[in-house]
Parts: structure tokens; sequence; C-alpha cells
């Protein structure tokens, strides 16, 4: 029990941490990536929370899948802006 | 400076609420109202050993059904807006950096497995925890690796599009067909209930969520191609 409370209080201290970085961090491509994190320990703690459902979900698409579609949308946004310079 | 003044109330009543919110709450240690009756009856009902699909696909199937939808306006909506301008495409893949040797042999090693992980998921959704939409999810995935290991790798649009549209043609289908031969839309007993526990039991529900999965699968892909693609 002791165990499973150490763990819960460290996965949301991280979660809480990396969305402080997200907000923070000046470099875009970092802050995408630390939205990822959050994501990631989201997961695990649904998994430890018995919803693996939820934890399938979370991880595929909130760490994988939407990580990717904000990196494309942030290459693309780039690539527009050098055009018009 | 109202405007600091405002949002500092703001922000305290708020936090107020929450604390107050937070120190009352009880967790409820048994099933009330509508869940009892789903945890009691649903089992014996629907024969779906995993009580979760049992409620997502049939009592709550015009929920999923909305999702779905909602997923593929988003679908059709990225298309739409970042649609492919001829002749552009051909004219930068060329001096794309290729991927490294290590990403490109572990995505040829891990791709079939996990599409095949994906395939299980949503065909095992009502024995297993997962279903269409964590099956599909899944599925995307394997895409999306495929595309970061081999950047010049296409989809074939044509067949992904043809899916796409029949399986949610057939999901839709599925259920006018609950309203005639069963009690209701989405109703998974116009199959015959088969044995408790085994992949080929709990009616419509296999079907339904393999329907799912190709839709989710198909979908998602279809959005991380379509963002991926030089303007």
């Amino acid at each position: 029990m002791e165990l499973q409370q150490g763990i819960f209080i460290l996965m949301g201290v991280a979660m809480i941490v990396s969305s402080i970085v997200a907000m923070y961090v000046k470099d875009l491509v970092s802050s995408v990536i630390a939205v990822g994190v959050v994501s990631l320990f989201a997961s695990i703690l649904y998994l430890i929370l018995q919803a693996p459902d939820v934890a399938m979900t979370e991880a595929a698409i909130g760490a994988g899948l939407s990580t990717l579609i904000f990196l494309y949308a942030l290459k693309r946004t780039r690539d527009t802006e050098e055009e018009n310079d | 400076m109202i405007k600091r003044l405002f949002s500092f109330v703001l922000l305290t009543g708020l936090g107020f609420v929450f604390y107050y919110a937070l120190t009352n709450i009880t967790a409820s240690r048994e099933l009330t109202g509508v869940s009892a009756e789903y945890a009691e009856r649903g089992a014996a009902e629907l024969g779906a050993a995993n009580l979760v699909t049992a409620i997502v696909v049939t009592y709550r199937g015009l929920d999923t059904l909305g999702e779905v939808s909602v997923l593929f306006l988003a679908a059709t909506g990225i298309a739409v807006l970042l649609r492919r301008k001829k002749g552009y495409v051909q004219a930068r893949s060329e001096d794309k950096r290729g991927s490294s040797e290590i990403l490109k042999t572990g995505t040829d090693f891990l791709v079939p497995i996990i599409v095949m992980f994906g395939v299980y998921i949503f065909m095992n959704g009502h024995l297993t925890p997962g279903g269409g939409f964590q099956g599909g999810a899944v599925v995307a995935s394997a895409v999306m690796l495929q595309f970061l290991s081999n950047p010049s790798y296409r989809l074939n649009h044509t067949v992904f599009g043809f899916i796409e549209s029949m399986s949610g043609f057939f999901y839709v289908s599925i259920g006018i067909l609950g309203i005639v031969l069963a009690g209701g839309f989405l109703d998974n007993r116009i199959l015959p209930l088969g044995n408790f526990g085994s992949i080929l039991s709990a009616g419509a529900i296999p079907v339904i969520y393999t329907l799912i999965g190709l839709k989710v699968g198909t979908e998602l892909a279809g959005i991380l191609d379509n963002m991926r693609r030089d303007a």
C-alpha cells in the first residue's frame, strides 16, 4: 500500500513538472515532447489504477500519435514562415 | 488593474470551490442506479466477458457512434484543409535525409507485430480490455512508425478510403438491423450469443468492434498522412 502511494505521488509530480516544462520552455519541439511525457505518465497511472482500456488509448493517442501530429504541424508552420520571409 | 483584481478574485473563488469539492468528496463503495443495473444484467444479457465493452458497444452504442462520427469529421476537415497540391511532393522528396539503420531495422521488425497486436485488441474487445478505438490507435501507430523510418512511404488512399467508408456503412447497417431483428438500435443480439468467453460470442459485438477498429485505424493513419505531406 505504501509503495503504491509512493508511485502515485511520483507519477503525479512527474506529470505536473513536465506540464510546467511544456509551458515555460522556449523551444517548441521540447514543449511538444514534454506534453507527450505527461501523457506517458498518465497512461502508467491509469494502468496502476486498473483502467487498462484508458491506459491503452492514452499511450497510443496521447503519447504517440498526437505528439507526432504536433511535430508535423510545427514543421508545416515553420516552412510557411520561411517562405514568407 | 481592474482586470488583474478581477482575475485574482475569480481564481480565489475557483480555488475555494475546488477545495470544498475535494474535501467533501466521498468515493461510493457500491454501484447505484443504472450502473448497478448494467453490472448485474450485462453479462447474462449480452454474453460479453468484458463488461466495459458490453456497455460501450450496446447500452451506450449511440455515444460510440457519435464518437466515431466526430473522428470522421475531424479527419475529413484535416483532409480538406491540407489537401495535396499537385507536382510539389515529387520535387521535395529526394533531398530528405534518410533515417538511421537502427530505426529502419527496428521498424521492419516491429510493424507487423504492432499491427497484429492492434488487430488482436479489437477482435478480442468483448473478452479482454481494449476495443475498437484502442486497437485502431495501435494499428495507426504502426503506420506512424513506418512514416518515421521511411519519409517517402506512400499510403494507398483509395484502399484506405474504401475500407473506412465500408466499415462506417456496415457499422450503421448492423445498428439498423438491431432495430429490425432485436431490441433496438445497435442491439448485439442479432447474432447468437454463443459460449460465454469464446472468441465467437457476444452476438454482434466482435463484428462491430472489428468495423470500428478498421475505421479508426484508417482514419488516424489518414490524418497522419495528411499532416505529413509537404504542401
